[in-house]
């Protein structure tokens, strides 16, 4: 079962900032979701091989050559701060 | 210039006209932009009309017209707005996208582009695509045109209501559990999830990456495979791209003798209502008129397939969506203290609540201590589904059930409850899980709305299923088209509240 702490521990996983309220009601959400979710339990698989990719592709690759690739300016172009070329943001914690 | 009726047009058609001369493209194109004008208030199925694109763009190819010719120069068409497009943005109908200015353009837009398409717009969608009914739209909630006062589906609603409502002659969606095909059921028309890796990925804003799938969205199945044609093909840019082993035929077929269709009881289970029911046997009863036999088939493991989908789904999405963190592109957040603090806040404030439930949902099954309870579960799941659908296809040539056990909801019946949500995908899912061709026609209406008819086949079947489809099509004649009526909307609670737009 999942809690407002769990939610909270999850949600630093996943750099979410959520209210207080939010919390909440997502513990209440994702607890239904999640007790649907483990209908899966009913099933033993312990034979069962788990599907990395529905098609039978394997490795890949193509030649080691260098192309042009995008532009500083246009990989630059929709950053929110800049400075120097670089993308800018805030400091370290 | 002929009177054209936006409505009713087909590519097919459309294509006759300019080749004869009967229509310019830049006319063509003004059909749409008028209608658009005249409906948008009420469906609202575009994020962005490009509007001057696509009337100097069609004058263009009119004035061109010896360089600029094909099966699509000319033809006006809609594109869901999470494929990147250079020049034009890109929201993924997402605050976190807001005003994103794409620096280069998807694969699957290149290709018709490079056919001299016109681009009429960016259709609304749910966020990321993750959702059933465009409600999740951070801009707006599309209008199902055959009722305002319903989805049009989702998460392609708006491609889905742009070419229901005569906006669009067809348009461009994405599938990852059923988001061409539902809306294309609810609003009455032609959609087709391809084969897994038929289309390229390139460009469309990853959700779930081993399920995302393009394809076209139509008035008729003959102009799905014309579009789809121009889509398919292996990408050096989409790793997970390949050929298909034959080249996609325009379908002629007006009997299906021989052919050997399986109808899983585990579909018709699924809560399908009494008039998408009856819709569904009767065109059952079509099909065996037109030579093909039906028989019951099991496809056992379908229950598990929705939870399993709503592991890999989210968990895929959780690491997808991590790009959007503030540094690159898109939104940050006011003020941040610190760089964590600009992370957290960022897309805290960034994305909505059906993006958060889905990342908490991958963040949680992907943390420490339950990845083999979750993700290794449901990939397991996976190979469960595939299978059944291997056995199944051992006996039958094609697989065919309801689109979705619904026809088009009341806009904010569903949004209380996300589960109930969900629900709406439970015979869409299965497809995307075991990557197969898919694709969903509109066999009549229930209440006046349109239900639509799902065939799946095998990997790589596109041509067969769309030989199917025309011959269905065909005999079902569906001839009925939008009214734009607004039957009034209800509220979560289920009280009846004043009609509003």
């Amino acid at each position: 079962m999942i809690g407002e702490d769990d939610v909270r521990y999850v949600a630093k996983l996943a750099r979410l900032r959520l209210e207080q309220d939010e919390a909440a009601r997502m513990a209440g959400e994702l607890a239904k979701i999640l007790a649907h979710i483990d209908k899966m339990s009913e099933l033993d698989m312990a034979d069962v091989p788990p599907t990395a990719h529905v098609l039978d592709v394997v490795n890949v690759t193509r030649p080691d050559k260098p192309r042009p690739s995008l532009s500083r300016a246009d990989a630059l172009r929709n950053a929110p701060a800049v400075s120097d070329d670089c993308f800018r943001v805030p400091k370290m914690g | 210039m002929a009177a054209l009726d936006p409505l009713r047009l087909t590519a097919r058609v459309a294509k006759r006209l300019l080749v004869d001369g009967e229509v310019s493209s830049a006319e063509l194109a003004k059909v749409y932009l008028d209608q658009i004008a005249a409906v948008e208030p009420q469906v609202r199925a575009y994020i962005r009309v490009t509007y001057d694109n696509a009337a100097k763009y069609s004058t263009k190819v009119d004035r061109e017209m010896q360089a600029m010719r094909g099966p699509l120069a000319g033809l006006p068409i809609a594109i869901k707005d999470n494929m990147v497009t250079e020049g034009v943005t890109t929201t993924c109908a997402s605050r976190i996208l807001h005003d994103y200015m794409p620096v280069y353009t998807a694969t699957a837009v290149r290709q018709v582009w490079d056919h001299h398409v016109v681009m009429l717009g960016k259709t609304n969608l749910d966020e990321f695509a993750m959702g059933s009914s465009t409600e999740n739209s951070s801009y707006q909630t599309t209008r199902n045109p055959w009722d305002l006062a319903t989805v049009p589906g989702g998460s392609s609603g708006g491609s889905a209501a742009a070419v229901a409502a005569g906006e669009a002659l067809w348009a461009l969606g994405s599938d990852t559990g059923g988001s061409i095909r539902q809306p294309a059921a609810l609003c009455g028309i032609v959609g087709m999830k391809p084969t897994y890796g038929a289309v390229s990925r390139y460009g469309l804003v990853a959700f779930a990456s081993s399920l995302d799938q393009i394809g076209p969205l139509t008035r008729s199945v003959y102009d799905c495979a014309l579009l789809l044609q121009h889509i398919v093909g292996q990408d050096p840019n989409d790793a997970t791209s390949v050929a298909l082993p034959e080249p996609v035929a325009l379908p002629d077929a007006e009997r299906l003798d021989g052919l050997r269709v399986g109808i899983p009881a585990e579909y018709l289970a699924a809560g399908i209502e009494p008039g998408v029911r009856a819709r569904f046997d009767e065109t059952i009863a079509r099909l065996e008129e037109l030579g093909g036999t039906c028989t019951p088939i099991s496809l056992p493991h379908t229950e598990y397939a929705l939870p399993a989908y709503y592991i890999i789904a989210p968990a895929e999405a959780s690491a997808n969506l991590a790009r959007f963190d503030g540094v690159r592109y898109g939104f940050r957040c006011a003020d941040p203290v610190d760089l964590l603090d600009m992370y957290e806040r960022t897309r805290g404030e960034g994305f909505g609540p059906e993006v958060k439930r889905r990342i908490m949902i991958g963040t949680y099954a992907l943390s420490a201590g339950y990845y083999d309870a979750y993700y290794g579960r449901a990939q397991k799941v996976r190979t469960l589904v595939r299978r059944d659908f291997a056995r199944a296809f051992a006996d039958v040539d094609l697989i065919a059930s309801p689109t979705t056990p619904t026809v088009a909801f009341k806009v904010g019946s569903r949004t209380a409850d996300p589960l109930s949500m969900y629900m709406c995908d439970i015979c869409t899912i299965p497809v995307n899980l075991a990557g197969l061709p898919a694709i969903s026609i509109p066999c009549g209406l229930s209440d006046g709305l349109p239900a639509g008819f799902q065939l799946i086949g095998p990997a790589f079947s596109e041509n067969r299923i769309l030989q199917a489809a025309h011959a269905l099509e065909g005999a079902i004649g569906f001839a009925p088209a939008p009214t734009f009526c607004d039957s009034g909307a209800v509220a979560p609670d289920g009280a009846r509240t004043e009609a509003r737009q």
